[in-house]
């Protein structure tokens, strides 16, 4: 039979209440608290459970998590699940964080369940499958039979089903499937479009994740004085591709000096992005990054001047993680050089 | 990666042709363009025709800039 180990805090571990919350890790030998609930469903065997304080994860975060990782060093296991967690909140960051550096380290996978409520679920969701969690205790049947559904499928090497059948949280991956139906995209999108014509209720196949808005920057007070930066992800770089950016799911940017009498040229510039026929941006790569009209408008004086570089990466493929950190990486440059404004082309 | 520019305090303003992915994304201040391929400038037409598209979408840009505004705004071109 395969194993499995659970990880549970202090209360399911039955050391404590909020008094017991900076009990130090410890590994016990067979099932305790919610191990014996899962004992009766899940296809392998509770060879251990660890029990960590929430407050000792929460403060010592890095001495907990050696410690936990050690203590798994010598043990044989298939699969690693952590709560259920409910509504409490460290106890829900926990089950999120070890489970994320046990998998990290052992690269096995991990499963918990988290409720909606609790942060740890947002933090985490990408990283594991994380069921949506009742939000009291006594949802704990529910909760470990859900968990156990899908390691039972991880354990028994059936396809573990999307987000909306098993219940965990959508985490953002792409998968290409057969649909039992057969039937064509083709047939779908009429079918959608039919109902929505007769303003029947449709279900989108690419529902838009509800994203957060950032508040709206000040206008710049006077343009005629105003650094203006460049910024495309539209992939315009050098012939020669320097920073050897990715054609498509990029993790690399790069600039490039534009300054003094500096033109963009076909055969000296291109696009490397993967996702459309660069011919047009090859032959003339103002079409995406409009350096040629801008220093004409900063000739004439519409704005005060433009940044010395031009910032490029590739839009398509790439994770919405990689692109906030590029953009962390490019926002100092702009602020040493005193940039007042921008403008981002996209392709 | 707007979004990101903008939590940094500088107005940005995105130009691209997808609006509403624009839009449903968070960008606050967008111009329209005119394709994928060739955002400012499509091939079959001259090249003067070209220039000036690219010089007035830009020029909206730039003012797009330098307009206060109170939610998403798509700037007309």
């Amino acid at each position: 039979m395969k194993k499995a180990i659970l990880y549970i805090n202090q209360f399911f571990g039955q050391i404590g209440g909020e008094d017991k919350a900076d009990f130090a890790p410890e590994i016990r030998e067979g099932k305790i608290g919610p191990a014996l609930e899962f004992a009766k469903i899940l296809d392998a065997e509770i060879t251990h459970t660890i029990i960590c304080g929430d407050n000792f994860m929460g403060s010592n975060t890095d001495e907990a998590v050696s410690t936990i990782l050690d203590m798994l060093a010598d043990k044989e296991f298939d699969i690693f699940l952590a709560g259920p967690a409910f509504q409490a909140g460290r106890y829900g960051v926990a089950c999120g964080t070890i489970c994320k550096a046990v998998k990290e380290k052992y690269n096995v996978p991990v499963i918990t369940s988290i409720n909606e409520e609790n942060p740890g679920a947002d933090m985490f969701k990408k990283d594991m499958y994380i069921l949506k969690g009742g939000n009291i205790a006594s949802k704990m049947r529910a909760d470990v039979k859900a968990m156990a559904g899908v390691a039972n499928k991880i354990l028994n090497g059936e396809e573990v089903g999307s987000a909306d059948e098993e219940g965990y949280f959508a985490r953002g991956v792409r998968r290409q499937v057969w649909r039992k139906d057969g039937k064509p995209a083709s047939e779908r999108m009429i079918e959608m479009l039919v109902k929505k014509l007769n303003g029947e209720p449709f279900e989108t196949e690419l529902p838009m994740p509800k994203l957060d808005r950032v508040p709206i920057a000040p206008a710049v007070k006077d343009l005629t004085k105003a650094r203006i930066a460049l910024l495309n992800t539209g992939g315009i770089v050098p012939v020669d591709n320097p920073d050897r950016i990715q054609s498509a799911s990029a993790t690399r940017w790069g600039r490039y000096d534009v300054s003094g009498d500096a033109v963009l040229k076909g055969g000296e510039y291109k696009t490397i992005h993967a996702g459309f026929d660069p011919a047009a941006a090859d032959a003339d790569p103002n079409v995406i990054t409009p350096v040629d009209a801008l220093k004409e408008l900063e000739k004439e004086g519409v704005f005060g001047s433009l940044h010395p570089y031009f910032y490029t990466t590739v839009g398509t493929g790439t994770t919405q993680a990689e692109a906030q950190r590029m953009a962390q990486e490019i926002i100092p440059h702009l602020q040493e050089d005193n940039v007042d404004a921008v403008i981002m082309v996209s392709t | 990666m707007v979004k990101e520019v903008e939590k940094a305090g500088f107005p940005i303003v995105q130009m691209c042709n997808l609006i509403p992915v624009a839009k449903t994304v968070g960008a606050n201040r967008i111009v329209p363009t005119i394709s994928i391929p060739y955002p400012l400038g499509d091939p079959a037409t001259t090249k003067e025709e070209q220039w000036k598209l690219r010089y007035h979408r830009t020029k909206v840009a730039l003012e797009a800039l330098a307009t206060d505004i109170k939610e998403q705004t798509v700037f007309r071109v």
